[in-house]
């Protein structure tokens, strides 16, 4: 424990000083858990990214990223340990990658001055930026997604949900009751019936959940799933033969691992993404050629090019492009929380800058400021190819019912305020 | 030499009922104290406190808790995580309703509803012993994670059913929320924690505890010698819940600030039964050494696996259950009773040496 004491006294003298040497990116992974099976290749894409940066760019701006991985098997107890044991290096950025850590630690990182960004996760109010200063969940959230969700099911089912049955399928924790509320407003304004169906941590028994489906005979599921009960939704959704097309994922329960034991009978099963699946982008041919050949890539380097690898690859991509603005704002390399904060809040990213990267049509357009911290909130639409054992995207990256969200995100945000004696300003 | 009761002349019923009788003990007993109010509050920092400190002292709260039921009575329970989700709720409840009182009252109170949801599911203590009463405690388990998840009333209909403990203060200084300082929430939690020892410490040694101890032993046994069991088990209960509440409230309020009830899940239950288990049952020093032991020691594994031999984190994380694991059944093979018994071995070789017979 002696080393742990020493180098924290020198990490807090080296915070002191202005040049530190390297851009340190904390991991808060779980690589292992029941939540490993998404948690790993997640990880695994983090960290490839850096290392792509560092091989052929050199790092950012001249400066090696470092990322420093710790292993919280989504344990919100050991997320705090890890927060605590990274945050005094020099931390620039947290991207926790579980809501329950992520809850956590907005409160800890509004004290500290240290940005969070949860894409596609977290806390949805944070959008609100106002209220929550040093959080970020651009470019997509769970309500935009349940909002994505049912207009594509209008469109599907011609227009109209009136007197359709919708059913949300759910992880009983934050992640999964986060969308409740937005659907309820949502089955008022069109229509439809909507009831919830709660699944408990971890999930691989599905069958009482799965029996009430077949009583109540729903005409579409949204389905908000992680780790292993993805697979056994899949799995039953095809025992009861539930037709497929009707039945789509939030951008956690849609990849490769999710869909491929319950083999022909997931096909057309959906899935909603805010970034590209397959590997088929001019960056990837980068990463064979300076990561996977090089053999520095993370984990066992299997990984490449599944969907919740792509997820973490772009992560990563997105705090390289912000540390870039942060650098190009500043006119310095060596970025602080502080700086990377304030280039978050202005940070923009256009068709031209994905093309630019290698990764051209990868991801959604991203507008942030300091009203909107969750960006424009749009999603694509995935669908399940068995035969072929590829996703594909069916759908351009649409947008969300806004009015309604922004709505509902006020009246949260603005309640988190007032339990906290937060005064919204914008400065 | 001087480790020995010779010399040390005790003058007055007092002096001859004090908790540590020997000299040495009661001298490093108060070193320990002065250590723990006056030195440590200086150095801590955030990483010390969060990863190392206040688990350990919540910990040892919920493991004497657990002690006094396990322990000291006989009773077996794998509801700890269920009774700490009770304090938690509790005071997440009493501070959002009554902002205006201090954050201390609002622990103690949590502590007390916890005791009488605890009497609650006592009751059927009466009637069923051993594995049966285990499986009825697991209810209770499984039945207040639930009834927390399902009721939005006990998270005030927040959309995602966490629940996050607002800013409180004592003397002005916060010890709730992001903006405490870390000496102020150690010595918060330190507080509590003496103040439960001292108490358990005494209860235990006077007629109720000789009642709680006698259930243990044979309770038809103390029914003949005029144990009442009804009200010697329910007390069981009652404090012990109020312990397990106190350390809930603590835990999620201060040590936590947000959480689900994830949090409190059946992993917690057997990590505590754990932390006695190895400490030693029906003994205050070995709730502390049980939980110092599951605390430290996966903390410890990882700063020495990943920060200085540099593995990776999927690799330490397994290993770290492998010896954990190993580390548990070797205990259990080589010192049943526990830390407490080493160290109670120790105490009688340190009073013959240097001439030992």
């Amino acid at each position: 424990m002696k080393k742990t004491l020493l180098s924290l006294a020198i990490a807090s003298v080296a915070l002191g000083a202005p040049v530190s040497a390297e851009l340190v990116y904390p991991s808060l992974s779980y690589r292992t858990g029941p939540f490993a099976v998404g948690g790993i290749p997640f990880a695994d894409g983090y960290a490839d990214y850096f290392t792509l940066i560092n091989e052929r760019d050199g790092g950012i701006g001249g400066e090696m990223a470092k990322v420093l991985e710790c292993e919280t098997a989504y344990n919100t107890e050991k997320g705090v340990e890890c927060y605590e044991a990274t945050k005094d290096s020099g931390a620039l950025l947290y991207q926790p990658l579980s809501t329950g850590i992520t809850y956590q630690l907005i409160p800890k990182a509004e004290a500290d001055g240290i940005p969070i960004l949860s894409s596609g996760y977290g806390r949805t109010s944070a959008k609100n930026g106002k209220v929550f200063r040093h959080t970020f969940n651009f470019p997509v959230n769970y309500w935009d997604g349940a909002s994505i969700g049912i207009n594509h099911f209008k469109e599907q089912a011609g227009g109209s949900l009136e007197g359709k049955k919708v059913t949300l399928l759910h992880f009983n924790g934050a992640y999964g009751k986060e969308p409740i509320r937005t659907l309820q407003e949502l089955s008022k304004m069109e229509g439809f019936e909507f009831n919830t169906i709660p699944i408990d941590y971890p999930g691989q028994e599905q069958k009482s959940q799965w029996l009430q489906i077949r009583r109540e005979r729903p005409d579409y599921i949204l389905f908000w799933g992680w780790g292993v009960m993805n697979q056994v939704a899949v799995q039953e959704a095809s025992n009861i033969r539930f037709p497929m097309e009707n039945f789509m994922g939030i951008w956690w329960s849609g990849a490769e691992q999710d869909v491929l034991p319950a083999g022909d009978g997931a096909n057309g099963y959906k899935s909603l993404q805010f970034q590209g699946v397959g590997s088929d982008y001019p960056l990837y041919d980068d990463m064979k050629k300076y990561v996977v050949d090089a053999g520095k890539a993370a984990g066992d380097g299997s990984n490449v090019g599944s969907v919740i690898y792509n997820r973490g690859l772009y992560a990563a991509f997105l705090a390289h492009q912000i540390t870039l603005d942060a650098q190009e704002l500043n006119g310095t390399s060596s970025v602080t929380p502080a700086m990377m904060r304030d280039a978050m809040e202005q940070f923009t990213l256009t068709a031209a800058d994905y093309e630019a990267a290698g990764l051209g049509g990868f991801g959604p357009d991203i507008k942030v400021s300091c009203e909107n911290h969750g960006g424009l909130g749009t999603a694509a639409i995935t669908q399940w190819d068995a035969s072929a054992q590829k996703w594909s995207l069916i759908t351009d990256y649409m947008p969300s019912n806004y009015d309604l969200i922004n709505k509902l995100v006020m009246e949260d945000s603005m309640q988190y305020a007032a339990e906290n004696n937060i005064t919204p300003n914008c400065d | 030499m001087f480790y020995r009761e010779a010399g040390d002349f005790k003058t007055s019923y007092q002096d001859d009922n004090q908790t540590f009788p020997i000299k040495f003990d009661r001298y490093r007993y108060y070193f320990v104290l002065f250590v723990a109010f006056a030195i440590i509050p200086f150095i801590i920092n955030d990483y010390w406190a969060n990863a190392v400190f206040l688990p350990f002292l919540i910990y040892a709260i919920a493991a004497i808790g657990l002690n006094i039921l396990t322990g000291y009575c006989g009773q077996v329970s794998l509801g700890t995580g269920g009774f700490m989700a009770v304090g938690g709720y509790a005071i997440y409840k009493f501070m959002t309703a009554f902002p205006d009182v201090n954050v201390f009252f609002h622990v103690i109170l949590a502590g007390l509803v916890t005791a009488f949801v605890g009497v609650l599911f006592g009751l059927p203590s009466l009637r069923i012993k051993g594995f049966y009463l285990a499986v009825a405690t697991l209810a209770a388990q499984f039945f207040l994670v639930w009834l927390f998840n399902r009721v939005p009333w006990f998270y005030n209909y927040s959309a995602s059913g966490q629940i996050t403990a607002p800013e409180r203060t004592v003397f002005s200084n916060p010890v709730t929320g992001a903006n405490s300082e870390p000496w102020m929430v150690y010595l918060f939690c330190l507080v509590f924690l003496v103040m439960l020892t001292l108490v358990a410490r005494n209860l235990t040694r006077g007629a109720l505890g000789r009642s709680w101890m006698a259930i243990r032993d044979m309770d038809i046994a103390a029914e003949i010698i005029g144990v009442n069991p009804l009200k010697a088990k329910l007390t069981a209960f009652a404090v012990s819940s109020f312990y397990v509440g106190v350390a809930g409230a603590l835990y999620f309020s201060v040590y936590l600030g947000a959480a689900e009830t994830e949090a409190f899940g059946i992993t917690k239950s057997f990590n505590i039964l754990f932390m006695i288990i190895i400490g030693g049952l029906g003994s205050i020093f070995g709730s502390f050494a049980g939980a110092a032991f599951l605390v430290l020691l996966p903390v410890v594994l990882k700063n020495v696996l990943v920060a200085w031999l540099g593995w990776p984190t999927d690799l330490a994380a397994h290993l770290e259950f492998l010896i954990v694991g190993g580390l548990i059944i070797t205990f259990l093979i080589l010192e049943p009773h526990g830390l407490a018994q080493l160290w109670r071995v120790t105490k009688e070789k340190l009073r013959l040496w240097p001439f030992p017979y």
